[in-house]
Parts: structure tokens; sequence; C-alpha cells
């Protein structure tokens, strides 16, 4: 909240500002702290002054706390206040600086962009999912280099605004998993100009296995979704091009971390194995035939190589399109495949400095639109 | 006598060829709604085998298990079992009709049993192709989950759901039928009981020493190397 408001004050002194805090119903004081903050409190050890009105309000949204539905809530407000810029930051986010608000809303409010992305300083093994399949297969679909197009720290124009809520969200009462992509791919298939700002560092997320799937529904199940509204969109645009950008467009660290590599080569070899049903029903039998020769190779020798991988997703996507089974279990037929993926990524970089990460990326990405039509091919032999 | 004789051959031939005049246009009506039934029949056969091709429905049956359950069997794809089983009910109730044409009565009641059993079969059927689609929707769900939580053997923790779904469609179809009712229910309690009693002193008694030395590994050891090793998808 400081932070917020420090950022607003510093870099929005003339505008009036409206915090906004989406509750879920916490109870850990988080709407009194939001409810009760002063602007005095600022003022008093950053000696600024706010020239208009700053609102705080704390709602409580109807449904499941859920991160759609604190989104939603936003959106709406945003729309009803007719917001010109309006910017959402994540409770993940721990090290927000005031710095933030300028570098999330500054491009939106005085260079007329409509939607502003960030990028993070990540450990190179960190946000693999993203950088394997989400930012390649988005960038080669929509032509445009989104670094991370899953955001969660991002703001938007109200020209945006009023745009997503007409179209995704009047009249539909459900909750759609995903909307952080969904938002960034509305700005993409509707043509909106489009920026990045680096934010800094961002936080390590304390993950287990467990969270691989909820996080393949959230960005690749958000992801194969869109593709059918938007093909027109997608199946014309040709190669990618770089979005204006405030910083770094990738930054890397690489202290050591532990990372069990024998058992995400376990857990690949036996999936592929178990869901020979499944999988049979998926990819094509060439596709198949090479992911289960993959497994011969034994632990030393296994690679799956960028473009068995491409085949692979683009093949899942055109399966999620025709419905060949339940979409969710498409989406978790991939679990264990994209482990196997980021196996061969850890071996390949283990040793790679931020570079090496960062060319290895760009390969996967040329891959990935190198192969578009491919998906195209794939998707109207199974229509 | 002679006379007697021949009149009583005459009256004999005159009632056979009174019958026979009596019957035969029964006979004729009786081939002629044979012959119209097979002509309707086929025609409902060629139709409904359109219609299930368009509506895709052997892929549907592929997705549910129900093709390999045919194969199995060595039966013909879903939509030719369907087209013929129509085109056979369908024939065999025309030519029920045209024998209780014949005004037979010792058949007559049991072919308005066949009628009154059609609905019956329907039904059977239709609870054994929703048994089916729910089996394979049940034990894809769960390979899929033990896969992803790396739970050992996820194939025969599918196959026991798929079984064990199956079985109870089977059942229910026996129920609808109105087949050995009591044998069915009788036996499928005595195999449910005793697969479910196996399960439990297998686990309890024979498997003590696995299971407490999988759980200890499943639930302490390796959550906490899952938790210290796994990389952040996002």
């Amino acid at each position: 909240m400081q932070a917020v408001r420090d950022g607003l004050l510093r870099h929005f002194p003339r505008d009036r500002a409206v915090i906004i805090n989406a509750d879920g119903g916490s109870r850990d004081g988080t709407p009194e702290l939001v409810t009760s903050a002063s602007i005095s409190d600022v003022q008093s050890f950053s000696n600024m002054y706010a020239l208009r009105t700053l609102h705080c309000i704390s709602t409580v949204y109807s449904g499941d706390p859920t991160y759609e539905n604190a989104l939603r809530t936003i959106l709406a407000a945003a729309e009803l206040l007719r917001a010109k810029a309006c910017t959402v930051i994540s409770p993940d986010s721990i090290n927000i600086e005031p710095a933030w608000m300028e570098r999330l809303l500054g491009p939106i409010y005085r260079e007329k962009f409509d939607f502003v992305t960030p990028v993070y300083r990540r450990h190179k093994f960190d946000g693999l999912l993203l950088r394997n399949l989400v930012y390649p297969m988005t960038r080669a679909l929509y032509g445009k280099r989104i670094r991370e197009p899953y955001a969660v720290d991002f703001a938007f124009s109200g020209g945006f605004c009023s745009h997503f809520v007409e179209q995704h969200l009047r009249d539909d009462e459900t909750v759609w998993p995903g909307t952080e992509l969904g938002l960034t791919i509305a700005a993409l298939a509707g043509g909106f100009r489009l920026y990045q700002s680096f934010l800094g560092t961002r936080p390590q997320l304390t993950q287990s296995a467990d969270d691989l799937v909820p996080a393949l529904r959230q960005t690749v199940g958000a992801l194969f979704l869109t593709l059918e509204s938007n093909f027109q969109r997608w199946s014309e645009n040709g190669d990618s091009q770089a979005i204006p950008s405030l910083g770094p467009e990738f930054e890397l660290s690489g202290e050591p971390i532990r990372v069990n590599r024998k058992r995400l080569y376990q857990m690949f070899s036996s999936g592929v194995a178990d869901l020979e049903p499944v999988l049979k029903s998926i990819l094509s039998p060439a596709t198949l035939l090479e992911v289960q020769g993959t497994t011969k190779l034994g632990e030393e020798e296994f690679r799956y190589t960028d473009e068995l991988w491409v085949r692979t997703v683009y093949e899942f996507a055109a399966s999620f399109h025709k419905s060949i089974i339940n979409r969710d279990h498409i989406i978790q037929a991939l679990a264990p495949l994209y482990r196997g993926k980021v196996y061969t990524f850890l071996i390949e970089n283990r040793d790679a400095s931020s570079q090496e990460v960062e060319a290895s990326v760009e390969s996967l990405c040329l891959a990935f639109e190198r192969l578009k039509p491919y998906l195209l091919a794939q998707w109207n032999v199974r229509e | 006598m002679w006379e007697m004789i021949i009149d009583e051959l005459t009256y004999a031939l005159q009632e056979l060829v009174r019958s026979f005049v009596h019957f035969f246009p029964r006979l004729l009506a009786m081939l002629i709604v044979a012959l119209l039934g097979w002509v309707i029949a086929y025609a409902l056969k060629v139709i409904l085998r359109g219609i299930l091709r368009v509506a895709r429905i052997d892929r549907l049956s592929e997705n549910a298990g129900a093709t390999q359950l045919l194969s199995k069997a060595a039966l013909p794809p879903l939509t030719e079992v369907l087209s013929r089983f129509v085109f056979w009910v369908v024939w065999v109730g025309f030519l029920l009709l045209g024998v209780n044409m014949l005004g037979i009565v010792a058949l007559q009641e049991h072919i308005s049993r066949f009628f009154l059993y059609l609905p019956r079969l329907f039904a059977a059927l239709f609870i054994v192709f929703l048994g089916s689609l729910a089996a394979s929707f049940f034990s894809r769900a769960a390979l899929l989950a033990a896969v992803n939580a790396n739970f050992p053997s996820p194939r025969l923790l599918a196959n026991s759901i798929r079984t064990v779904i199956l079985i109870f469609a089977v059942s229910m179809m026996f129920e609808e039928l109105g087949l050995a009712e009591k044998t069915i229910i009788v036996a499928f309690a005595i195999v449910f009981g005793a697969a479910m009693l196996g399960i439990a002193i297998a686990f309890g008694l024979g498997g003590r020493a696995l299971a407490k030395q999988y759980l200890e590994k499943k639930f302490i050891r390796e959550k906490q190397v899952e938790n210290q090793d796994e990389l952040s998808p996002l």
C-alpha cells in the first residue's frame, strides 16, 4: 500500500487516483489496512503533497476467492470510473517499488499505449512454462514479442478496458481460468498498442509438483481456448516484431539451485508409457512414435528437441480445438511431456550463461514461428 | 360303407381346401408385411448409418473405449452395430406382425410380449452405452491424475475404475432386461464384496509393512524433496 501511494504521489500528483483492494474475504486485516491508510503517512516521511484526492476502497467480491473474480471486480470498477489508466498489482508481488507506478501507468498515461506488460529479472530456471511454451507460441501466433504474456502485474488503458469488458465480460457470469493471459491475448488480437516495462526481480514462488496442472490450465488452456475466436487474426500473421520496452528485455540470474532432474525424467518416461492410450488420440502416429522413441534413449542421451516439442504442442492445440477428448484431459496429458522438455532445457543449460539461455529460448521461438504452417495444417486436417 | 368313407374324405378335402383358401390370403399378407418390413428396415438402416456417420459417433465410441470393446468381441464399428441392430429389430418386428396376422392364438401372446419388451431392450442398451462412456471418462481422469501425481501403477488404478463402472453398467442392464435378476444381484454382491475384502486384507494384513513404507515415503520424505526441488513453471 505504502509503495503504491508513494508511487502515485511521486509520479501522478496532479491526478485523481483510486486504490481498490478486491478482497476475497481475507482475515489478515488487509481491508482495514487499505481503508485506514492515510495520505499523511506518506507525506510525513517523503515530504510529498497530493494535489488531488487519493481514494482507498476495499470491496469484497462475490464468488470464490480467485484471481479471476478479483480481476473482474477491478475491470468493472475501472470501466465504471472511466479510468484513463489502470494498473493491477498481484498480491504475490511483495517487492513492489514506488517506481512501478510510473513504469506501468506512465506509458499509458503519457504515451497513449494501451497495454503494459512486465519484464522481470528471473532465475534462468524460473518460469520455464512461459519460456518454453507460452511466450514462444504467443509470439509465433500473434507476431509480437511479449516476454511475460501471463502478466500478474500489468496496466491497461480505459479504451482497452471498455473493449475487454464489452467483448469478454458482458452477460458472462462464468468464471474463466487464465484471465491474465486472456487480457494479453485480447490486447494482441484487438491490435492495441503494447509496451513492456522492466520491474526488477520477480519473487520466487514456492511450487510443488501438484501446481503444474493448474498452471497449465491457466496458461496453456487459456491460450488454446483463445485460438478459436482469434483464428482469423493468428492465421494471417507473419514474422514476429519487438514491442517498445523500458529497461532490458530479459535479465537472467544463474545462482545454483537444487533441481531433481532424475525425478523429472522418471515422471516423463513413465508418463509417456502410462498415457499411451490418451496420447494416441491426441498426437499423430509419427509424433507419438518419436516421443516414445526418446524414452528408449536413456537419461543421459535423452533430448526433447525443439522441433518435436513444437509439433507436440501444435498437435495438442489442434486436438483441443476439435475436443478430441475432454479438453481438461488434453491439458493434463501435456504435463508429462512438458517435464521431458524441462529436463532437456535443464541439461542443455546447466552451465549456460544468461546470453546462452536467451539464445536457446530464441531458437525455440524461431522453431515455433517456422512450424506455424504445421499448426494450420493440423487445424484444418482436424476440422 | 364305401359311400360313407368317400363322403368323409370329400368333406375333409373340402375342409382342407376351405381352410387353405381362408389361410392363403393371410399367408400372402404375412409375406407382404415381411417384405415391406425388410424394405423399411433396410431404409432405416441406411438412414441411421448416414446420421451416425455425420454425427461422428465412431469417434465418440473410439474415445469412450467402446470401439476397442467391440473389436475385442470381433464386432464391427459402433455405427454398423447400431444400424444393423435397428435393421433386425424393425424387421423382426414386422415378421412378428405378419405372424400375428396368421391368427395363430398361441403365438399372439408371445408376440405382444416381444413388443412390450422392446423399450426395455433399448433402455438396457442405452445404459450400457452410457456406462461405457462414464467408464472411459472416469478411468482416463484417474489415469491422468495418477500419472501427474506420480502415483504407482496408474494403469492398474484406471483399469480397476473402468472395470467397476462396467460391472455396474452390465448389472444394471441385466436388471433392466429382467434376466436372472436375483442371480445377477447376488453374483454382483459376491464379486464386489470379495474384491473389496481382498483389497482390504491385502492392504491391511499382507501389505502392512509395504503400505507403511509406501505411505512414509510418499507423504513424509518425498513431499520434502518435492518442495525443495520443484521449479516454478510460471
